[in-house]
């Protein structure tokens, strides 16, 4: 019978479909994983809920499960319990290192415009926090776009959820 | 939830996403032709997630209905549909887009707030999570609306927007959470709205009708399901 440390490394191995430095794991989607016999159930919560990767991650993960000779079930959470918070420390240091400057942690209200027009974002180019924001929207739902006054490089930031 | 009529779960769900899908639909015609880069990135991403947050609330409302989130955004007849007028006019120039976009994001704001403290679980639940991506339609909006009052030319012309704009605005929410809105935005400016009759929610503009023959096309061409 498969175990739940088993199906957890298998899912650890498989890559963000939009960000692949970073695993489904790094990235706190995998919510838990059950075991019943054959059957393997995992709840899997949405970074947005408009996210077009969402399919491909169910997919991803099926696949992953069925290659332990188990039978995948993966319901997708429809509620608030995922946050950027929950990306792992070494996902956000795999953010980093690709060029992308991970989110600021999430406050207890809802985000400012104070909040994203303040200097507390780090290039993570540079280092520089002589940084400003360029666009509150960015490729992804998950990004917004900064500019680095230092090193006059546009970088992406993730947004806190 | 007393502010809110009576109506089941599931039709409220539906107004819900009929909002959120037709607006979504809405901000997407910018894909492309907006003023510049960043507003063309801007309205796409949020048209992305308000489709998305159709796409849950269709799904919440098709497990009491004993149907699919498909079949509740594409195969209803046009009349069937609950979204409120101001979500249902084609491409406005900027100015009113803006104001669109900021009157309907204010609205959304005040009935989120409100469900998230629903008894129903999986409704504050869901509505805990579009909140916290709405957050950032609203900074948005906002600072549309900071730069467009910093000048007479902006000011003039939001202002002109706004009034159009007001009675669709008002239909969006009924009641107590209307009038919440109501008082939001009028804080928020520096003139007057006038008191105005709000249009319902059953009145279809006929840009609807055209909006919903483009959007199912697709569906209707292949009942059995499309395959990419």
């Amino acid at each position: 019978m498969v175990t739940e440390e088993a199906v957890w490394e298998a899912l650890a191995e498989i890559p963000d479909p939009e960000l692949p430095v970073i695993s489904l794991v790094d990235l706190g989607v995998v919510k838990s994983v059950e075991i019943e016999g054959k059957r393997v159930t995992v709840e899997l919560t949405p970074t947005f809920l408009g996210c077009p990767a969402l399919e491909t991650m169910k997919g991803q993960m099926e696949t992953a499960i069925e290659a332990l000779g188990a039978e995948p079930r993966v319901d997708v959470v429809l509620d608030d319990s995922w946050s950027t918070d929950r990306i792992t420390p070494a996902g956000r240091e795999k953010l980093r290192v690709a060029g992308f400057a991970p989110p600021a942690p999430r406050s207890a209200g809802p985000t400012t415009l104070v909040q994203l027009q303040s200097k507390a974002f780090r290039c993570p180019h540079c280092g520089s926090t002589e940084t400003r924001l360029d666009n509150i929207f960015g490729p992804t739902p998950c990004r917004s776009v900064r500019y680095c006054e230092s090193c006059r490089q546009p970088f992406e930031q993730f947004k806190t959820i | 939830m007393n502010s809110v009529p009576q109506r089941s779960k599931a039709e409220l769900l539906l107004e819900l996403a009929d909002d959120e899908l037709i607006l979504g639909w809405r901000d997407s015609e910018w894909t492309g032709i907006a003023p510049f880069l960043e507003e063309d990135v801007a309205f796409s991403s949020i048209a992305q997630n308000e489709i998305g947050h159709a796409r849950a609330l269709y799904e919440l409302a098709a497990r009491d209905l004993g149907t699919d989130a498909d079949a509740l955004a594409f195969d209803r007849r046009p009349d069937e549909y609950r979204c409120a007028p101001l979500v249902q006019l084609r491409r406005l120039e900027w100015a009113r887009t803006i104001a669109r976009h900021w009157l309907y994001e204010t609205a959304d704001a005040v009935r989120i707030e409100a469900l998230r403290s629903s008894e129903d679980a999986e409704v504050a639940g869901l509505a805990g999570k579009i909140g916290r991506e709405e957050t950032y339609h609203r900074l948005h909006a906002e600072m549309w609306i900071e730069r467009l009052l910093a000048a007479p030319e902006g000011r003039a012309r939001l202002e002109e927007a706004l009034l159009e704009l007001w009675p669709y605005a008002l239909g969006v929410l009924e009641g107590g959470l209307r009038e919440a809105f109501a008082g939001l935005v009028r804080e928020r400016l520096p003139f007057s709205l006038p008191e105005v009759v709000a249009i319902p929610r059953d009145r279809h503009e006929t840009e609807l009708g055209e909006l919903l023959e483009e959007m199912t096309i697709v569906r209707r061409s292949a009942p059995a399901g499309a395959q990419w």
